[in-house]
C-alpha cells in the first residue's frame, strides 16, 4: 500500500530560550492508504500539535511532513493552500460558519475553488444525503445538536474530495451514543470513499471502535505504534499499559489495611475462565472483587480486575501463588 | 397654527416668540437643517469606513498571534497614531485641520468643509470599533478556514467579516451617531445643520424655542438611526436561535 502521510523526525518546540517547551520530539510515522490511524495520549501529550502539523496549521520546528507525496514544508503559501484542499480536517468544536446555513457551509470550500453555484449546491445536497441531514439544508448551525454539527462539518470537509481526513478530538464534545454514530460515519467514509483517516483522541473506546492502527503518544514521544490488535493485546511501553489497563478503582478509595492485587487479562481466553470461582473451589480461598474493567479487543478479552485478598497472610500468599500460575494473566500487588 | 403657537409662547413669557416661530415655520428651514445635519456626517462615516475598516482588520490580523503578523514597529506606530488622533477633542482637531480642509475642498466654512475633519476624527474610532468586533471571531473557525486552504483575503472577506457582521453593524451604528454629534458640534465654527441652529440662534441669540426644537429633532434622528441599526444587526444575526427563545418564552 502506498504511504499517504509520512512524518520524519518531526520536532516542535514552543517558545524560545529557557521557557521553551518541546511538544514533539523526533516523531516518525508512516500512515498508509486506507488506514484509520489512531493517535492516542493523555492531554498534554502533544497529539493535537502532531495532527495540526499534518496540514501545517502548526509549523514544525524541524523534520519533514510528506502528504500525498508532497513535502509540505517546501511549498509556497499558494501551493500549500492548494494542497490543503486535499487534506480534510474536523475539529472538537466543529468550527462551522455560524452565519451560513448548513448548505452554504458545505458549499463554502467549493466557493473558494470558484465552483459554479449550481454545481456546488448539487454537490452539497449529495453530501447532505451521505451524512443523513437532508432536512437541515436551510437550518443554521445554532439550530443543530452537537452530533448534527459534526456531520455538517464532515460533509463540508468532504466537498473537495480530500484523500485524507484529520480528526482532532472530533468526538470529544459528544455523548457516547452520538460518538458511536459519528465513528460509524467516519468508518463508512473510509470504506466507501477510500479516504485515509487520522484520529486524535484521548479515548480508548474510539481507537477500539474503528482504528486499524494506533500510535501511543506520551510526553511528545511515540511510545509504541502498530496494528491496534497487536498494540492493545501486548502493550510494551508503560504508557501503553496505562492506557490498556486503566485503574478501575482509585487507590485512595481502596479499603484500609487490605492487601489488593491487580489482575491484568492480556489476551488469550483468560477472562472466560472462571478464575475467581476456581480460586474458591480449588484453594478454598474467598476474595473480594473491588472493581473490574474488561472488554473485547478484536475478539480477545483484555482488561483488569482488582481483588482484595484475605486478611490471613498464609491464605493471601496461597492465592497469590495460584493466580501467579495462571497463564494469560499477570498479577501484581497494588501498593497505596 | 403659527399664530396660535406665537400666542401660546408669548403667554408663557418667552421673548421674541414671534420671530422664533416664524423662523421655524418658514418653508424649508427644518428640512434643510435635517439634510445638512445628515449629509456631512453620513458622507464622513462612509469615508471613515473606507479608511478605518482596513485599519481595523490590520489591527487584528497583524498582531503576533494574528493570521498575517506584521513587523512589531509597524503595529506600534499604527496604534500610536490611532490613539493620538482619538485623544484630540473634536473641535480642536477641526481647527487644526483647517489647512487640510482648505487644501482638499478649498474652504473651511460650511457643512461640506466639515467632512474632512469629521472623517479624520472618525477613522481611528472606526478602526477600534472594527478591531473589537473582529476580536470576537472564534479562532477555531479561522483555523478551519485555513485548513480548507483559504487565502488571507478570503479569510478576511469570506469568514471574518460575514461571521462578525452583526457586531460590525452595531459598531457602524455607534460610529454614525458619534459622527452625527461631532457634526452638530461643528456648528460652533462654521458647520451647518441642527447643531449650528441650536448654537447660533438658540444660544447665541437666546432663542429658547429654536434651541429646544432643534435639540429634540437631533434626539429623534439619533433614535431613528439607532433603531435601524439594532434591527438590522438582530435580523442578520444567525448565531442565536430566536425561534427557540420565543418558543421557550411561550411555555
Amino acid at each position: 500500500m502506498a504511504t499517504v502521510i509520512r512524518v520524519e523526525n518531526l520536532t516542535k518546540t514552543f517558545g524560545e530560550g529557557d521557557g521553551s517547551v518541546e511538544a514533539l520530539k523526533h516523531i516518525d510515522l508512516n500512515i498508509e492508504e486506507g488506514d484509520i490511524y489512531g493517535i492516542i495520549g493523555l492531554s498534554g501529550a502533544g497529539k493535537s500539535t502532531l495532527v495540526r502539523c499534518m496540514n501545517l496549521l502548526e509549523r514544525p520546528t524541524s523534520g519533514r511532513i510528506i502528504v500525498n507525496g508532497k513535502d509540505l514544508m517546501q511549498l509556497s503559501e499558494k501551493e500549500l493552500n492548494r494542497e490543503r484542499k486535499s487534506i480534510g480536517m474536523i475539529f472538537q468544536h466543529f468550527n462551522l460558519l455560524m452565519q451560513r446555513t448548513c448548505l452554504d457551509n458545505i458549499t463554502f470550500p467549493l466557493e473558494l475553488n470558484g465552483t459554479p453555484r449550481k454545481q456546488a449546491v448539487a454537490r452539497a445536497r449529495e453530501l447532505l444525503r451521505i451524512v443523513d441531514l437532508e432536512s437541515k439544508e436551510n437550518a443554521y448551525p445554532v439550530q443543530l445538536s452537537g452530533g448534527q454539527k459534526q456531520r455538517i462539518a464532515i460533509a463540508r470537509t468532504l466537498a473537495t474530495n480530500p484523500k485524507v481526513l484529520l480528526c482532532d478530538e472530533a468526538t470529544s464534545a459528544l455523548d457516547p451514543k452520538t460518538t458511536r454514530d459519528i465513528l460509524k460515519l467516519i468508518r463508512e467514509i473510509n470504506a466507501k470513499l477510500g479516504i485515509t483517516v487520522v484520529i486524535i483522541t484521548h479515548d480508548m473506546h474510539v481507537v477500539n471502535e474503528i482504528c486499524t492502527h494506533v500510535a501511543i503518544l506520551n510526553n511528545g514521544h511515540i511510545e509504541e505504534s502498530g496494528r491496534v490488535d497487536e498494540v492493545f493485546s501486548h502493550p510494551k511501553s508503560e504508557a501503553g499499559m496505562r492506557l490498556v489497563y486503566p485503574d478501575g478503582v482509585r487507590t485512595e478509595l481502596l479499603p484500609e489495611n487490605a492487601r489488593v492485587v491487580r489482575l491484568a487479562f492480556n489476551g488469550g481466553n483468560s477472562a472466560y475462565e472462571p478464575v475467581i470461582s476456581s480460586l474458591a473451589v480449588d484453594c478454598g480461598i474467598k476474595v473480594n472483587i473491588l472493581g473490574a474493567d474488561i472488554r473485547t479487543i478484536d475478539g480477545v478479552p483484555c482488561g483488569t480486575m482488582l481483588l482484595e485478598l484475605p486478611k490471613n497472610d498464609a491464605e493471601a500468599q496461597r492465592a497469590l501463588e495460584y493466580l501467579g500460575n495462571c497463564t494469560y494473566l499477570t498479577c501484581e500487588e497494588v501498593t497505596k | 397654527m403659527t399664530q396660535a403657537l406665537i400666542t401660546f409662547f408669548e403667554g408663557l413669557g418667552v421673548p421674541k416668540a414671534a420671530e422664533q416661530i416664524k423662523f421655524l415655520f418658514s418653508p424649508g428651514t427644518i428640512p434643510f437643517a435635517i439634510w445638512e445635519t445628515l449629509y456631512a456626517p453620513l458622507l464622513a462615516a462612509l469615508f471613515a469606513y473606507i479608511i478605518g475598516l482596513p485599519l481595523g482588520v490590520i489591527l487584528v490580523t497583524g498582531t503576533k498571534s494574528g493570521i498575517r503578523p506584521l513587523p512589531g514597529w509597524l503595529m506600534k506606530a499604527l496604534n500610536t497614531v490611532i490613539n493620538l488622533l482619538r485623544s484630540v477633542p473634536f473641535l480642536i482637531l477641526m481647527v487644526m485641520l483647517f489647512p487640510l480642509s482648505r487644501l482638499i475642498l478649498g474652504t473651511t466654512i460650511g457643512t461640506t468643509a466639515t467632512i474632512v475633519p469629521l472623517t479624520i476624527a472618525a477613522a481611528p474610532y472606526v478602526a477600534r470599533l472594527v478591531e473589537s468586533s473582529l476580536l470576537e471571531m472564534d479562532r477555531g473557525v479561522i483555523e478551519a478556514a485555513q485548513a480548507m486552504g483559504c487565502s488571507y483575503l478570503q479569510i478576511v472577506t469570506k469568514v471574518m467579516m460575514p461571521e462578525c457582521l452583526p457586531s460590525l453593524i452595531n459598531g457602524a451604528t455607534n460610529a454614525t451617531i458619534t459622527i452625527l454629534s461631532y457634526g452638530a458640534m461643528s456648528g460652533a465654527i462654521g458647520g451647518g445643520g441642527l447643531g449650528a441652529i441650536s448654537l447660533n440662534r438658540g444660544h447665541g441669540r437666546n432663542q429658547i424655542v429654536v434651541l429646544y426644537v432643534s435639540v429634540i429633532l437631533l434626539v429623534i434622528l439619533v433614535q431613528i438611526i439607532q433603531s435601524i441599526g439594532t434591527a438590522l444587526a438582530l435580523k442578520l444575526d444567525k448565531r442565536v436561535d430566536y425561534s427557540e427563545i420565543k418558543r421557550r418564552r411561550k411555555k
